[in-house]
C-alpha cells in the first residue's frame, strides 16, 4: 500500500512536471508578446517591463527560473492584471469554481445513482425507458445548450430565478443543473448497468429467498458492488466538470476562475494561464488518486 | 466481420431508422441547401434582428444576415470538423491500440500507462493553448507555400488536427481490448507458423476483425469531436467570424437573450439543429453498438 502510494505520487510529480512545461513552451513559442497592444511601446520601457517580469533572457534561463519560482509556491504576477499576482487572483476565484463544482459533483453523483438503481429495479418498464432516454439525450446535449435554454425558459420567459450573477443560493441552482445533467446522465446510464447485473447475482437471490424487502435488497446490498463502476468513473467525472464549469462560469457570468482562464488566452497573459493550467492539474490529478484509494478501499471490504 | 444477425437487429430497432433518417435530412440540407439560396443571405443586409417569416425562415441576425443560411453554412463547419477530426483520432486510436495488444508486454503496459495518464489530463484546455499557438505559424507556412485555401481555413484545419489527436483514447482502448481476445485465437497462430511478418498480421488479419468496432466507435466519436469543436467555438477560441459554426452561432445567440428583449431565434434555432445531429449520431452509434454486442 505505502509503496504503490509512494509510486503514484512520483508518476503525479512526473505529469504535473510535463504539463507545466509544455504549457510554457507553448505560451513563449507563440508569436505575439504579452506587451503588444494598439500603440508601440518604446524600447526601453519594454526592456523595463520584460525584466519586472522576468521575461529577459534567452528562454532556458526564462523556463528554469519560472520552475524555480514555482517550486517556491509563486506562481507570478499577472502581465495583464497589472500588479496582482497570480496566487491573489486565484484565491479570489477558486472558491466559487469549487463550490459550483462542488454542487455539481453531489447532485450529478446522487442523482444518478438514485435514477440508475430506479431504472435497473423496473427494467423494461416505461420507467426505464424513459429515464434512459432522456439520460442518452442530456449526455448529447452540450451545457452551452442546456444552460441559455434554462435562462430563456426560467429567468426571461417565468422568472423564478436569476439569469446570472453571483451570490445568494438562486444563483446556484441553474447553473448547477446545467453542468451536472450529462454528468448525472452518465452516471445513471453506468449505475443502470451494473445494478441489472447485480441483481443476477446469487448473494442477491440469498437476499431476496431470506424474505427481506426489495428496498433492502437493493440499497443495502446489491448497491454496495453495483456502485464500484460508477465510483471508477468519478475521476474523470471530476475533469468533465473542471473544463464544463469555464463555460458554465461564461453563460451564467458567475466571477469564477473560468472567465479569467479564457481571458488569460486571449491576453497571452502566460503566468495567469499557466497558473490556471497548474491549478486544474493539481486538483485533478490529486482527485483521480482519492478515487484510486477509495476504490481500493471499498473492494477490499467487500472482498474481506 | 459483420455478423447478419447484428445488421437484422440494427434494421429491427426504430431508434436506429430514425437516427439515420434525419441524421441524412441534416448532413443532405446543410451540404446541398446553401447551393439553392442565393449567396446574398449570408452577406450583411437591411433588416436587422427580424423575427422569422416567410423571407427568413429563422429570421436574421445583428448584421441582418439571414440566419437559415447561416445555420446551413455553420452546420457544414461543424459537420467536417467532425468527420474529419474522427478520422484522425481513428487512425491515431487504432493504431495504438493494434500495436500496444499486439505487442504485449512491457510495451503494451507502457502505452496503456500513457492512455490512462492523458486521461487524467484536462485535455481541451491544451487544445485552447496550442490552437491560439499554432494558428499565425500556420498561416505564415501557408502563404509561403503559397496556399491562399489554407490560410483562410488553417483553424479549421488546426481543430481538425488538435481535436483528433486529443479524441483517441477510448478507441486504442477498445481496439487493444479486441486485439487482446483475438490474438489468442488459433488463425493468428497459423499466421504466424505460417511465417507471416508482423506487418501482414496486424493488417490483414486483425484489422478486418476489427472494422465493426472501429466503426461503431466512429459513430460515437464524431458527436465528441463536434462538441470539443463547438466548445472552443462558443468561448471564441474556435472559428473566427465571418466563418461560422453552430458552437460560434450559439454564442452569438446567448449573447441576444436578455431581460430587456430576447431575440430568442438566434439560439433555438442553432441549438435546434445541432441537438438534433447530436441525438441522431448518439442513438445511431448507441443502437450499433446494443445489436453488435448485446452483454457489453
Amino acid at each position: 500500500m505505502g509503496v504503490s502510494l509512494l509510486r503514484r505520487l512520483g508518476s503525479l510529480a512526473a505529469v504535473l512536471f510535463c504539463v507545466v512545461s509544455i504549457t510554457f513552451l507553448l505560451i513563449r513559442l507563440s508569436p505575439g508578446g504579452p506587451f503588444d497592444g494598439e500603440r508601440k511601446i518604446p524600447e526601453a520601457i519594454e526592456k523595463q517591463l520584460l525584466a519586472k517580469y522576468k521575461l529577459d533572457g534567452s528562454l532556458w534561463t526564462q523556463y528554469s527560473g519560472y520552475m524555480a519560482d514555482l517550486l517556491c509556491g509563486d506562481l507570478r504576477l499577472s502581465t495583464k492584471y497589472r500588479n496582482r499576482s497570480v496566487n491573489e487572483i486565484l484565491a479570489q476565484t477558486l472558491p466559487v469554481t469549487l463550490c459550483l463544482g462542488g454542487i455539481a459533483f453531489v447532485l450529478a453523483t446522487v442523482g444518478g445513482i438514485w435514477l440508475g438503481t430506479l431504472a435497473a429495479m423496473h427494467q423494461h418498464t416505461w420507467r426505464d425507458v424513459g429515464a434512459m432516454f432522456i439520460a442518452l439525450a442530456a449526455i448529447s446535449l452540450p451545457s452551452y445548450i442546456i444552460g441559455p435554454v434554462l435562462i430563456l425558459v426560467f429567468g426571461l420567459e417565468l422568472h423564478w430565478l436569476p439569469v446570472g450573477g453571483w451570490g445568494n443560493w438562486e444563483h446556484i441552482i441553474l447553473p448547477a443543473i446545467t453542468l451536472a445533467a450529462p454528468a448525472m446522465a452518465a452516471i445513471a446510464r453506468l449505475m443502470r448497468g451494473s445494478m441489472v447485473e447485480t441483481l443476477q447475482q446469487d448473494f442477491v437471490r440469498t437476499a431476496r429467498a431470506k424474505g427481506l424487502r426489495e428496498s433492502v435488497v437493493v440499497y443495502r446490498h446489491a448497491l454496495r458492488i453495483a456502485v464500484l463502476p460508477v465510483v471508477s468513473y468519478l475521476g474523470p467525472l471530476a475533469a468533465h466538470l473542471l473544463t464544463g464549469s469555464i463555460i458554465v462560469e461564461t453563460i451564467f457570468h458567475i466571477p469564477g476562475a473560468g472567465g479569467f482562464f479564457v481571458n488569460s488566452i486571449l491576453n497571452r497573459d502566460g503566468f495567469l494561464l499557466g497558473g490556471m493550467v497548474i491549478v486544474y492539474c493539481v486538483m485533478l490529478v490529486l482527485f483521480n488518486l482519492i478515487v484510486d484509494l477509495a476504490y481500493g478501499l471499498l473492494d477490499r471490504r467487500i472482498r474481506g | 466481420m459483420a455478423d447478419p444477425r447484428a445488421i437484422r437487429r440494427v434494421l429491427r430497432n426504430p431508434a436506429a431508422w430514425a437516427s439515420a433518417l434525419i441524421l441524412g435530412f441534416v448532413v443532405v440540407a446543410c451540404v446541398a441547401g446553401p447551393f439553392f439560396l442565393p449567396s446574398s443571405l449570408g452577406e450583411p443586409g437591411q433588416s436587422q434582428y427580424a423575427p422569422p417569416s416567410w423571407e427568413h425562415p429563422f429570421g436574421t441576425d445583428l448584421n441582418g444576415r439571414d440566419q437559415l443560411y447561416r445555420v446551413l453554412t455553420g452546420g457544414r463547419i461543424s459537420l467536417l470538423v467532425g468527420l474529419c477530426g474522427a478520422a484522425v483520432s481513428l487512425v491515431i486510436g487504432t493504431t495504438w491500440g493494434l500495436v500496444a495488444g499486439y505487442a504485449g508486454g512491457k510495451t503494451d503496459a507502457w502505452m496503456m500507462r500513457i492512455v490512462d495518464v492523458l486521461y487524467s489530463v484536462p485535455r481541451l484546455i491544451f487544445i485552447l493553448i496550442a490552437i491560439n499557438a499554432f494558428n499565425a505559424q500556420l498561416q505564415k507556412f501557408a502563404s509561403g507555400l503559397g496556399w491562399e485555401w489554407l490560410v483562410q481555413s488553417s483553424r479549421i484545419a488546426i481543430l481538425i488536427v488538435t481535436l483528433g489527436v486529443i479524441e483517441w483514447l477510448t478507441m486504442a482502448r477498445i481496439v487493444r481490448g479486441q486485439v487482446l481476445s483475438l490474438k489468442s485465437r488459433q488463425f493468428i497462430a497459423a499466421a504466424k507458423v505460417l511465417g507471416q511478418s508482423h506487418a501482414g498480421i496486424l493488417f490483414r488479419h486483425l484489422l478486418p476483425n476489427l472494422v465493426g468496432v472501429i466503426l461503431i466507435y466512429l459513430t460515437l466519436t464524431i458527436p465528441a469531436v463536434i462538441i470539443d469543436e463547438s466548445f472552443l467555438s462558443f468561448l471564441g477560441l474556435g472559428i473566427q467570424a465571418p466563418q461560422a459554426s453552430w458552437g460560434s452561432l450559439l454564442a452569438d445567440g446567448a449573447g441576444a437573450i436578455n431581460p430587456l428583449k430576447s431575440f430568442w431565434w438566434l439560439l433555438v434555432f442553432p441549438a435546434a439543429c445541432m441537438s438534433v445531429s447530436l441525438l441522431a449520431l448518439n442513438f445511431l452509434g448507441d443502437a450499433l453498438r446494443d445489436a453488435f454486442d448485446p452483454h457489453g
